[in-house]
């Protein structure tokens, strides 16, 4: 395998891509950034950004995060003008970490058409010279990695979800970074998961972000369970979680964090993504890109995603490595997928097998590889109304 | 995953605790399985990874997969017939799920 590569930036992160993130900053602005990035579908520009009309601490604290991604090389900010997110706070953010940022205005632009060619006209400049910077060595230990599960099936929790345990026992015993979510899929695993805990402090953190999630759930009259999930002979989300938790490996746990909090260093995360205080916006996640969407805002540099029935999805911003976790699934989707694990249920793969190609595929995308997602242009995006509380001083304790 | 000399070999014993096996297969119903305590007759079609009675589960009792509950028998369940959300529930959230009129039973 080729020596990992990334791109340095001024706060010393590296990024394994060189994206100009195009983000619309109220969906009245949606249009006009989707044509801008027309030209550049398959060229390194990707559509970010919020819907909502009303302030949004948390959205904007993602797209904040997300705009100065490693992966993340410039940003182009396309408003309308009077909505209310706040676009200066999130220009200076970008500015000082050093990108090239240039906020769009619609209504003062002289509307779609002349906001569109400007738009592009600025894009294509910063593709130019972002194309023409030097990458420099990257270690492992630089690397944050995110993992997910959706259209999860009774395959998932014995194949794809405990080999990309493996692959996260295999980063972060070479110093990686790796987070964990969905604490709505963690419902009736929260004791063994806490006694895995650096402190006994964290273990209670952990306990209580899934109790919440449990409260939150329980409100909303729906578990994190879709009807597919029983098709694939999933019957309870207890049974969805002992094969989601499975994701997590064996490592021990070193902290807890929320949407938008960077790991202070390697080791094994769970990122809490249920909204804090009483239920206000909806279903914690709508759907599996709002959490992809979390882990990246996290700074993941790319996202292990385990299905069972079969997504296609992928991200914008990082690489998003479809781990197939049913055999009929794959030999149906191969075109959409990184790993069969499902040769393990045949008696073709052990865990540690696929594990290793897991771990071996991750460095392979700081070394010039692609993921199927990518190489078909998905690039899904969506970002909704959250609240949060800042993490308490158990959440991070000291390694 | 758990071996066992003696269940069927297109069932999966994930922990010996378990009640429950997965299928590592499509099973048709009326197939006749190994259990490791005797022959069953599976009750309905399988599709791969649903859950099978290890043995006679009594209504009310937990179901165990990966050694842990993930939830209770809703009614008697014979040993080799099929466990899904028709005859097991979660002790959390009622599951959700659709009925497909063109494949009964693919849903429940």
């Amino acid at each position: 395998m080729s020596a990992l590569r990334g791109y340095l930036r001024s706060d010393g992160r590296k990024g394994i891509r060189n994206t100009v993130a195009v983000a619309y900053l109220v969906e009245c602005a949606h249009h006009v950034a989707r044509e801008i990035a027309l030209p550049w579908r398959e060229d390194g520009v990707h559509v970010i950004g919020f819907p909502g009309c009303y302030p949004n601490s948390y959205a904007e604290t993602m797209l904040e995060r997300l705009c100065t991604h490693p992966n993340v090389g410039a940003v182009l900010l396309v408003s309308l003008g009077c909505e209310s997110f706040n676009k200066y706070a999130l220009e200076r953010a970008v500015r000082a970490s050093g990108r090239p940022v240039k906020t769009l205005v619609i209504q003062g632009t002289g509307g779609t058409r002349a906001s569109i060619a400007e738009g592009r006209s600025w894009v294509e400049s910063q593709r130019l010279s972002l194309d023409d910077q030097e990458t420099v060595p990257m270690a492992i230990s630089e690397l944050v990695v995110g993992t997910v599960c959706g259209g999860s099936d009774g395959t998932s929790g014995i194949t794809g979800n405990p080999a990309a345990g493996r692959a996260f026992d295999l980063l972060i015993a070479e110093g990686a970074a790796c987070i964990f979510e969905e604490t709505g899929e963690l419902i009736g695993c929260e004791h063994i998961m806490a006694a895995r805990a650096l402190t006994p402090e964290l273990g209670l953190e952990l306990e209580r972000a899934v109790a919440k999630a449990a409260r939150y759930y329980a409100t909303l009259g729906y578990g994190s369970f879709a009807a597919g999930n029983a098709e694939g002979g999933l019957s309870t989300i207890e049974e969805k979680s002992m094969g989601a938790y499975a994701k997590s490996g064996a490592s021990p746990i070193s902290g807890l964090l929320k949407p938008g909090d960077i790991p202070p260093r390697g080791g094994l995360y769970l990122l809490d993504v249920v909204p804090d205080g009483e239920v206000r916006f909806g279903f914690p996640n709508i759907n599996d890109n709002a959490e992809i969407a979390e882990l990246i805002a996290c700074g993941a540099h790319c996202v292990l995603f385990v299905t069972g029935r079969g997504s296609v999805v992928g991200s914008a911003i990082s690489p998003v490595v479809k781990i197939c976790a049913n055999p009929e699934t794959y030999r149906r989707m191969a075109d959409d997928m990184d790993v069969d694990a499902g040769r393990i249920l045949e008696g073709r793969a052990s865990l540690d097998d696929v594990g290793r190609e897991i771990r071996d595929l991750v460095l392979g995308l700081a070394s010039g590889g692609a993921t199927r997602s990518e190489t078909l242009g998905h690039q899904e995006f969506v970002l909704t109304y959250k609240s949060f509380e800042p993490i308490g001083p158990a959440c991070l304790p000291a390694a | 995953m758990a071996n066992s000399e003696t269940h069927d070999g297109r069932l999966i014993l994930l922990d010996p605790r378990d009640n429950v096996f997965v299928a590592r297969v499509r099973l048709a119903a009326g197939e006749t399985l190994e259990t490791g305590a005797g022959a069953a007759r599976l009750d309905r079609d399988a599709p791969l990874a649903h859950k099978i009675a290890r043995r006679a589960i009594a209504a009310g009792e937990t179901i165990l997969k990966y050694g842990a509950p993930i939830g209770v028998a809703t009614q008697a369940i014979a040993a080799g017939a099929h466990v899904h959300v028709h005859n097991l529930r979660s002790d959390y959230t009622p599951t959700y799920h659709l009925e497909d009129e063109r494949q009964p039973g693919a849903g429940s």
